[in-house]
C-alpha cells in the first residue's frame, strides 16, 4: 500500500462521539491506516480521518448505512465480514477495528484470525456474558438472559457466539494473541479501574475492549 | 416493422454543430497494433477551469451516448443523457467543475470513426476502419487532454462502457487520475454481453442495404437492421418489472387484439419507436465497432489473469456503483472489482443501489445513487483542496 493518505470528509465531523467509540478512538495512532469492519454511517472513521489523519477504510453489511458514509467521503465497501475479509492482503492495515460484532460471527476465531493477518493490531470490543446481572439472570429466573447490552430474544438475537471475558482471553492465549492492552467498560461504556483479564471484569463489567497482537 | 413506426423527431437542423473538435497532434497507435493518424476527437466542456486546472472531471460515455450529456442534444432536440447528473448546482456542479465529454474513438459525433472520411483515400472509412479497443478509446482521451494543457484528473466518472473507460483510465493513468467511478459495469464483457451485441451486429449486417459495410458511399442506410439491433438492446437495458410497470400487456391505440403482426402492444410500439428513433442519430457500423470494443474488454485477462494485478499498488480512489436490478452488469460484476481492489489494498468504495429500473438507472432519477455520487465526487475534491473557477 501507499502511504496513507487522510480521508476527506464532505460534512463536517462531530468532535463528540460515543464514549466506547471515543476509546477506541484514543487508541489510535495518529496517520495510520484503518480498516473499520462493521463501520455503520461511518462515525468513528469519519472522526479518525477529520482528527487524526487516518487513511480511514470501511466494511459494513447495511447498504443504507454504506450510502450513508461514501455520501460523506468515506471509504466504505458494502460486503460481509466473514466471506470478506479474506480478500485484504496481509499487513495491508495498522489496526483492523471490530466493535460490538465478533460475538454475532459464524466463525469468530477465524474472523479474529484474519483481523490480525491484515493489520498488526485489532481492537475488539465485546460484551461481556460472565456479569453478574447476566448470571444471577440466568440463575434466577431460569431463562436466556436479556439485558439492556443484549436487548434481544434467545431465538433472534444476532449473538449467536457469546463468551465472556475470560472466555474470551482463553481463545487468545489459545491462537497465539497478545492482549497489548484491555479495558474494562461500565454498561455507560465508562474506564473502570481493576484489570480488564481477570475474575473483576468477568464479573462486574458489561463490556471490554482489547488491543490485540500476534505473539511473534 | 415498418407498418406503424411512429413519426421520428427530426434534428433540428440539418446539419448540426457537433461542438467542439480537437485534430490530435500525435499519432494514435492502437491495441491492434495499427497506427491512426490526424485522428479528430470531438468533446463538449461543461464549466469553467479553474487557475489550478485541478477541478477537471471526464465523463465517459456508454455505447449509445456521446458528448452531449447535458442541454438539449442538437441532433435529437432532447434532454443530454446526463442532463439530470452535471449542470450548476446539481449532482457534478459545473460551478464548481471542469467537465469534459469526449466523443469516443469509433464513433459517430463528430470523432474519427467509421462514418468519417478517410484522409489517405478520400473515402469514408467504413468496414476499412481500423478495430479499436477501450484502451484506444480512453488514449485518445488522454491525447486530448495533453491538448488542451491538462495534466491530472479530478475524476473519471461513466457507466456501462463509461464504467469501462474509467476503470482503463485508472489501469493505465494511474499517476493522472486522482479517483475513478465506474457505474454500472465491469471489467469484462460476459458470454451474455457478447451473444447480446452479436445478434445486433448480426442484425445489421443481415440488413442487405448495410451493403458489407459500404452503404454511405452506396448513399444506402441499414435501418432495418440498426432498429433491430436497438430494439435488442434495448431490452438488456430494462428490467422485467421496468418493462411490465410501463406497458404490462397493454394494447397500443386499440381495444382488442387484431390477429396480425402490427405492434398491438404497447411494449412493441415502444420498442419500434426506440429503434427507428435511433437510427437517425447512430451510424450503423459505429455501432459495430464500439459494440466490438467492448467485447474485447477484459482487464483480468489482460493482467496475466487476475484483475488485481491491474491494480496493484494503485494511488487513485475507486468508487463503484451498482443496481440491484441490472442484469447487463450485475452486481457480481462490480463486487468482483473491489474483491480484486481489496486484494491489493487500494481505496475503494462500493455501493449498491436499491433500483428496479435496470441498467438504465444509471441514466435515471435515482435519489440513493445521486447522493453517492455527489458525495464521494465533493470528497474527492475536499481531499484535494479543489478551488471554484
Amino acid at each position: 500500500m501507499n502511504q496513507p493518505s487522510p480521508t476527506p470528509l464532505a460534512n463536517k465531523p462531530s468532535k463528540r462521539i460515543r464514549v466506547d467509540l471515543q476509546l477506541v478512538a484514543d487508541l489510535v495512532a495518529p496517520q495510520t491506516r484503518v480498516l473499520d469492519v462493521g463501520c455503520g454511517d461511518g462515525t468513528l472513521l469519519s472522526y479518525l480521518a477529520a482528527f487524526k489523519q487516518v487513511d480511514a477504510r470501511g466494511l459494513e453489511i447495511s447498504m443504507s448505512r454504506v450510502r450513508a458514509a461514501v455520501s460523506q467521503g468515506l471509504s466504505v465497501i458494502q460486503g460481509n465480514l466473514e466471506t470478506d475479509l479474506k480478500d485484504y492482503p496481509d499487513g495491508a492495515f495498522d489496526y483492523a477495528i471490530l466493535s460490538q460484532t465478533l460475538q454475532a460471527t459464524l466463525n469468530p476465531q477465524a474472523v479474529l484470525g484474519d483481523l490480525l493477518r491484515i493489520a498488526k493490531r485489532a481492537i475488539v470490543s465485546l460484551p461481556n456474558f460472565g456479569h453478574w446481572r447476566i448470571r444471577w439472570s440466568l440463575l434466577v429466573g431460569g431463562r436466556m438472559p436479556m439485558t439492556a447490552n443484549l436487548p434481544d430474544q434467545w431465538y433472534n438475537t444476532p449473538n449467536i457466539h457469546l463468551c465472556t471475558i475470560l472466555d474470551f482471553v482463553d481463545l487468545c492465549q489459545s491462537m497465539n494473541i497478545r492482549i497489548e492492552q484491555s479495558f474494562a467498560l461500565s454498561a455507560d461504556g465508562l474506564k473502570q479501574n481493576y484489570s480488564a483479564t481477570g475474575w473483576q471484569a468477568n464479573l462486574f463489567s458489561e463490556e471490554a475492549v482489547f488491543v490485540l497482537t500476534r505473539q511473534d | 416493422m415498418t407498418t406503424t413506426s411512429p413519426t421520428m423527431p427530426r434534428a433540428t437542423a440539418p446539419d448540426p454543430d457537433l461542438g467542439t473538435k480537437v485534430v490530435l497532434t500525435a499519432p494514435l497507435v492502437l491495441q491492434s497494433g495499427e497506427t491512426l493518424t490526424g485522428v479528430t476527437v470531438a468533446y463538449q466542456t461543461y464549466g469553467t477551469l479553474n487557475a489550478e486546472k485541478s477541478n477537471v472531471i471526464v465523463a465517459c460515455h456508454a455505447l449509445t451516448g456521446d458528448q452531449f450529456m447535458c442541454g438539449t442534444h442538437p441532433i435529437t432536440a432532447k434532454r443530454g443523457w446526463w442532463d439530470d447528473i452535471v449542470g450548476p448546482g446539481k449532482v457534478i456542479d459545473t460551478n464548481r467543475y471542469f467537465v469534459i465529454c469526449a466523443n469516443v474513438l469509433g464513433g459517430c459525433m463528430g470523432s474519427t470513426g467509421p462514418k468519417e472520411i478517410n484522409p489517405a483515400t478520400g473515402r469514408a472509412w467504413g468496414l476499412r476502419f481500423p478495430v479499436i479497443t477501450i484502451r484506444d478509446m480512453v488514449a485518445a482521451q488522454a491525447k486530448l487532454l495533453d491538448q488542451l494543457g491538462i495534466g491530472k484528473v479530478l475524476c473519471v466518472v461513466g457507466g456501462s462502457m463509461g464504467a469501462m473507460q474509467a476503470l482503463e483510465w485508472a489501469h493505465r493513468y494511474p499517476q493522472r487520475v486522482f479517483a475513478v467511478v465506474p457505474i454500472a459495469g465491469s471489467y469484462r464483457h460476459s458470454a451474455q454481453n457478447i451473444a447480446f451485441h452479436e445478434v445486433g451486429r448480426q442484425a445489421i449486417m443481415a440488413d442487405p442495404e448495410w451493403s458489407h459495410g459500404n452503404y454511405l458511399e452506396e448513399n444506402r442506410v441499414p435501418k432495418r437492421g440498426l432498429a433491430v439491433a436497438r430494439m435488442a438492446a434495448h431490452i438488456t437495458y430494462l428490467s422485467e418489472t421496468a418493462l411490465h410497470r410501463k406497458f404490462g400487456r397493454k394494447l397500443q391505440d386499440r381495444s382488442t387484439l387484431t390477429y396480425g403482426f402490427d405492434a398491438d402492444f404497447q411494449v412493441e410500439s415502444y420498442l419500434r419507436h426506440q429503434g427507428y428513433t435511433f437510427v437517425d442519430r447512430f451510424d450503423a457500423n459505429s455501432y459495430l465497432y464500439i459494440t466490438r470494443a467492448m467485447d474485447y474488454f477484459d482487464l483480468a485477462s489482460e493482467n496475466g489473469g487476475a484483475l488485481s494485478n491491474a491494480f496493484k499498488g494503485s494511488p487513485v480512489r475507486f468508487c463503484l456503483i451498482s443496481f440491484t436490478s441490472d442484469w447487463l452488469f450485475p452486481t457480481a460484476e462490480s463486487r468482483a472489482i473491489v474483491h480484486a481492489l481489496n486484494a491489493v489494498a487500494a481505496n475503494v468504495s462500493f455501493v449498491e443501489i436499491e433500483s428496479d429500473k435496470g441498467h438504465d438507472a444509471f441514466l435515471l432519477d435515482e435519489p440513493d445513487f445521486h447522493q453517492t455520487l455527489r458525495g464521494f465526487i465533493d470528497g474527492c475534491a475536499d481531499a484535494q483542496k479543489v478551488q471554484r473557477p
